[in-house]
């Protein structure tokens, strides 16, 4: 399954441990996260289920391209990383 | 008379107290992350802090213990966004909160009810103290929200929310760009109130429209809350009749550009502003920071700078940073540059409180 890991400057805001997750996408893999830890959902993504602007998620080293339908997909053994912009900050 | 005052700035809320004569910032919560609007409700004594972090979004957090802990509450939140053949009568703008811009209290009646205004132009209100949020639809959808624009950012927002102390189903709000809009319903249903409001910046057809007027701040007098206040894009209004008509106010000097404006607790005449020069520049007139304030509705104006910076000012007051306290003898102001003057005498002097501080984004007594 895949393994989903969050930038640090994320836990001053809240827990937000690493851990392997479930999904054949990015969006079924959020999903699965988001069910184990409910307030990381608005910190993620948009009230319409979008990736913010200022948040990135990598899937096996690439950035996802579909950042409002979360449709890209994940194998069980690739490592999501979800990490902050450079904009933004 | 108020002992504190709270800050929302660029880098947290920062709390300035009163000790011994002497105001003095004293704590500073959220270090590092924007806090866009606070809010103390006076009937339990809760704290608001709305952030905006720069990565994660818009956040609400509230106090129960009088700020010593802060636990994170709802969010206002759009709902979905229809699709093409949808009811949406601006759909370039995208159903997503993205500043949390004004918390307001409801009525001493009705405990627990808040009002959120927000970018992009959604009011919110909540019944139980911010645990759920509810976007007024009627309000919302409103076809003339087509029209509304972004003043100072992409979308328009709502940045005044007045509950009417008489009757808390009486609610206005302010918008820029979209007008003065009143209820009298508890938001069930709106009208726009404009009248007597003009536009510079529109092309001389839509000069009086209702909908693209930019009220940058409006405020009613508690005592009297058929008196409001508007600092306009283009200059100062006044309605004497709770919004029905507004009155051009042509006197307030050094200039007729600003964003902020207080108005006495409970005298109508009596408000101040915090003049500048307008878009095209957006600092100080003659680089001296000033109060301008009317004691007689607008026919005259004093221009009060005892103990503000005169000379090599760039601070702007934007439009929640400058409050007056229940006694209308304190006042409080905060700059674009990290300025926040206190006044004891009602805006004679000024003391200075920090001047190195964060951009300034809310003043709020607490």
């Amino acid at each position: 399954m895949p393994h989903v890991s969050f930038t640090s400057h994320l836990t001053r805001h809240l827990d937000a441990e690493p851990g392997d997750a479930e999904g054949a996408t990015v969006r079924e893999t959020l999903e699965s996260v988001f069910a184990a830890n409910p307030r990381l959902r608005s910190y993620i993504c948009d009230e319409q289920g979008a990736l913010r602007k200022h948040v990135n998620v990598f899937v096996a080293g690439r950035p996802v391209a579909d950042r409002e339908g979360l449709t890209d997909a994940v194998a069980h053994t690739d490592e999501v990383h979800v990490m902050q912009a450079l904009s933004g900050g | 008379m108020s002992d504190r005052i709270h800050l929302g700035t660029r880098k947290g809320l920062i709390t300035v107290t009163r000790a011994n004569g002497a105001w003095r910032i004293a704590d500073t919560d959220f270090l590092g992350d924007p806090v866009t609007m606070t809010l103390r409700d006076p009937r339990d004594g809760a704290i608001y802090a709305a952030l905006n972090l720069g990565h994660f979004g818009p956040k609400l957090h509230r106090s129960r213990d009088d700020g010593r802990s802060w636990d994170e509450v709802a969010l206002p939140t759009y709902p979905p966004e229809p699709g093409p053949e949808g009811f949406n009568p601006n759909p370039k703008t995208p159903w997503k909160l993205q500043q949390i811009w004004e918390l307001t209290p409801g009525g001493a009646n009705e405990p627990g009810r808040l009002w959120a205004g927000t970018i992009p132009g959604g009011l919110f209100t909540s019944t139980d103290s911010g645990d759920s949020w509810t976007l007024v639809r009627p309000l919302w959808d409103r076809p003339e929200r087509e029209h509304w624009f972004g003043g100072g950012y992409d979308y328009a927002g709502i940045h005044s929310v007045i509950v009417d102390p008489r009757d808390s189903a009486r609610v206005t709000v302010g918008i820029s760009c979209g007008g003065v809009w009143v209820s009298t319903d508890r938001g069930q249903s709106w009208t726009c109130k404009t009248r007597g409001m003009f536009a510079e910046y529109m092309p001389p057809e839509r000069r009086e429209d209702p909908n693209i007027q930019d009220p940058h701040i409006a405020v009613a007098c508690p005592g009297s809350p058929d008196h409001l206040w508007v600092q306009h894009h283009n200059g100062v209004f006044r309605s004497t009749d709770g919004a029905e008509n507004w009155s051009h106010i042509d006197a307030i000097r050094p200039s007729k550009f600003g964003f902020a404006c207080a108005v006495h607790p409970r005298d109508p005449n009596t408000a101040w502003f915090a003049p500048a020069i307008k878009d095209e520049c957006r600092v100080p007139v003659d680089n001296k920071v000033v109060v301008a304030r009317t004691r007689d509705g607008g026919e005259s104006f004093d221009v009060l700078r005892d103990g503000l910076p005169q000379d090599n000012a760039y601070d702007i007051v934007y439009r929640h940073c400058l409050a007056v306290d229940e006694s209308g003898e304190v006042l409080a102001m905060g700059s674009t540059t990290g300025s926040c003057w206190v006044s004891d005498d009602a805006g004679d002097s000024w003391r200075t409180v920090g001047a190195n501080l964060p951009p300034i984004y809310s003043v709020r007594f607490a």
